[in-house]
């Protein structure tokens, strides 16, 4: 069952251009494999998992947009604020028609807008009504539930719910779903994994947002690098290409021994590419060294030079799968 | 095979010398490196000969280090150790928004007035972490520094967000709101404009502002009351400030830098945004597109370094050889995704101007460094 037993809410974030849509939804088909039902939340109105997975704009209705190896299915939901705050004045205030009224001069916008967090606490809130669902029989409707949630600079602000209704009315509903909220990110049912590549800004921003998450104690789950490449070069090589002292006769020879012209300008090319590429392995192994000392699980997925397209998200799945994230 | 045209290339420099630019605003969604790039062109601007100032909004800690800024305190200060003999000079600040707005409430009412509001929850809410408020305010700031006309260049970093049109859209969204019937409403029905519209407004306003206390609360609600009523003054002026310097963009003294970096995300937005500008008759200077993975076409071809490496590999020896070739064939092959998409990019818009910025093997340490992208910039 992988390292989340007892996870039902995984919560993914990263520093924008990362990848965390793409994460998120490898790690829900890893999740969905053998007949499991798993839901794919995005709450950016971006549409972002309705072109990933190249399919029909995703509405605030629950559609299934994959299938996992073994049966599973994969369901996806695109949160709307103002659809989620229809059904939440509808569950407790039954305004009907008199609800919808309210479109007419914006009042989702303008209550949005004055209290910001309570968005926050609309999209939380519907994904956590996501998890809790039950069938008749009393069964969870879905497995899990895979949240692609705000990037790490507004990450720990989108799930400190307390604080985003702290502005709010005192008593009533939102406040008491909020407490249900809150100790539902705070128990071992919710992890958040964090989303980075080997470079400088990524790593620290994932530093930052685990610190801050640990402080309001929200449970950390994964570290997971993402476009991580194969190395070429390793040892007295590594070495060699970084100093610019790499063999020139050997290279030449080598290229000879290719078929391939060996002159001069292609050597230096070759050894000015090494160099190049010893100086960023150079900087790939701090930035892993850094992310070790956060000491959480961590996985890694490959660089994939063609880009991201639906296959693509089966083969990181299965990757995710083989490392213990399910 | 089609001819291809190539796109004209963005002479930064002679934008940087005309002396008849006076702005220039780099625009471009989240993690491109519009910072990096804002900051190169003011010191290259500055060690050019102009007297520049660079506006930041939320620069890493190290190009912030980098710039000689240790504090955020909303003032341009002089960038040290820059070359001056070119007769320039080189400030820059990173943008306070809190700071900017208490400043504009400041300007526009009486200290008295100003206190209460200070005071008000909901504008402390409103300051410091309101969608748009950013974006309101790094415009806000522009039009600050352009009127002190101490300087004959400012240079703009725009706010980290998913979509670079927030830039434009935020000030406007922002100052509607403010402007907005909803939120006069809550300051009393006197405040809502004729009889008649009241009347017709009035049914409906007794279902929003239960619904509002309901959801939002009798506290916050009043203190939004209080404070609509002692902003009294200063309504219709949020948004002829966001409108004067919306102005302001248009004109030839302006130049729009779209920054991008070649992912798909990132050239959509650039794509949209050079759309607007055009629909808004705003200035483009061009596009940066930063983070080039790049290969000059005199080696070998990915296709041949693959199939040496193979040959190598399966005959033994000379694993140096076939490691490079390797390395080879991947930087060919990431320099070919790069071209293919900015390609895409050129072909919807073939008029503009682009420079072609390499992708650095590290991030921004010092002056050296941001000098070294304002050098690559123009195309060096």
């Amino acid at each position: 069952m992988g390292d989340w037993e007892g996870v039902r809410l995984h919560v993914v974030t990263g520093k924008g251009g990362t990848g965390k849509t793409t994460v998120a939804s490898s790690l829900a088909i890893a999740l969905a494999s053998n007949r499991r039902r798993v839901l794919l939340v995005e709450v950016e109105e971006r549409q972002g998992l309705a072109q990933l997975f190249d399919v029909a704009p995703l509405t605030y209705a629950e559609h299934r947009i994959a299938t996992a190896p073994g049966g599973g299915e994969v369901h996806g939901l695109a949160i709307d604020v103002r659809e989620a705050m229809h059904e939440y004045l509808d569950m407790f205030y039954r305004l009907g028609r008199a609800g919808r009224a309210l479109d007419r001069v914006g009042f989702v916008e303008f209550a949005t807008t004055i209290a910001p967090g309570l968005r926050d606490v609309l999209l939380t809130g519907k994904t956590y009504e996501a998890v809790k669902r039950t069938r008749e029989n009393g069964e969870y409707v879905y497995d899990a539930v895979v949240l692609d949630a705000p990037p790490t600079g507004r990450i720990t602000r989108f799930l400190d719910v307390t604080t985003s209704v702290s502005s709010l009315a005192r008593v009533g509903p939102v406040h008491r779903q909020a407490s249900s909220i809150t100790a539902w990110l705070h128990s071992p049912r919710t992890a958040v994994h964090v989303v980075t590549l080997l470079e400088e800004m990524p790593v620290q921003e994932t530093i930052d947002a685990i610190g801050e998450l640990e402080r309001v104690k929200i449970p950390v789950g994964a570290v997971i690098v993402n476009q991580v490449r194969r190395p070429h070069l390793a040892g007295q090589h590594r070495v060699a290409a970084q100093r610019g002292e790499l063999d020139r006769d050997d290279v030449a020879a080598g290229l000879r021994a290719a078929a391939l012209p060996d002159d001069a300008a292609l050597v230096d090319q070759l050894c000015t590419e090494a160099a190049e590429h010893a100086d960023r392995l150079d900087l790939e192994q701090d930035a892993r060294k850094d992310l070790m000392r956060l000491d959480r699980p961590m996985y890694d997925l490959p660089h994939l030079p063609a880009g991201i397209d639906p296959t693509a998200l089966y083969e990181f799945a299965e990757t995710l799968s083989e490392q213990g994230a399910a | 095979m089609t001819a291809r045209r190539r796109s004209p290339r963005l002479d930064v420099d002679h934008i940087l010398d005309d002396r008849r630019t006076h702005i220039i605003v780099c625009c471009g969604s989240g993690g491109v490196g519009k910072t990096t790039t804002a900051a190169a062109l003011g010191l290259r601007a500055a060690e050019r000969g102009r007297r520049t100032v660079v506006l930041t909004i939320d620069p890493a800690r190290r190009l912030a280090q980098s710039l000689g800024l240790a504090e955020l305190d909303n003032t341009p200060r002089q960038v040290p150790d820059i070359d001056t003999t070119a007769g320039g000079q080189l400030d820059a600040m990173m943008l306070d928004m809190k700071r900017t707005f208490d400043e504009v409430v400041e300007a526009h009412t009486t200290p008295d007035r100003a206190r209460q509001i200070f005071a008000n929850p909901f504008y402390q809410t409103l300051s410091s972490s309101f969608a748009g408020t950013q974006e309101y305010m790094a415009m806000e700031k522009l039009g600050q520094l352009r009127r002190r006309d101490q300087w004959d260049l400012i240079v703009v970093d725009t706010p980290p967000s998913r979509s670079a049109l927030d830039f434009l859209d935020a000030p406007e969204r922002l100052g509607s709101f403010l402007d907005g019937r909803l939120i006069r409403l809550l300051g009393g029905p006197a405040r809502a404009g004729g009889k008649a519209y009241r009347k017709f407004f009035q049914a409906g306003f007794n279902v929003v502002t239960g619904a509002l206390t309901k959801v939002l609360g009798g506290e916050l609600l009043r203190d939004v009351q209080t404070f609509v009523n002692a902003l009294d003054t200063m309504f219709g002026g949020f948004r002829e400030r966001a409108e004067k310097t919306y102005a302001l963009l248009k004109r030839p003294e302006t130049a729009f830098f779209v920054v991008a970096a070649p992912e798909p995300d990132a050239l959509r937005e650039a794509s949209y945004f050079v759309d607007r500008l055009s629909d808004d008759g705003m200035p483009l200077a061009g596009l940066v597109l930063n983070r080039l993975h790049v290969s000059d076409g005199s080696g070998i071809s990915e296709e041949q370094a693959i199939a040496g490496a193979e040959r190598l590999e399966t005959a033994g020896g000379h694993d140096l050889a076939a490691a490079l070739l390797r390395l080879h064939a991947d930087n060919v092959a990431a320099a070919a995704r790069d071209r293919w998409l900015g390609e895409r990019f050129f072909a919807a818009h073939p008029d503009v101007p682009v420079a072609r910025v390499r992708a650095l093997a590290s991030d921004v340490h010092d002056l050296d460094d941001v000098r070294h992208v304002g050098h690559l910039l123009t195309g060096a």
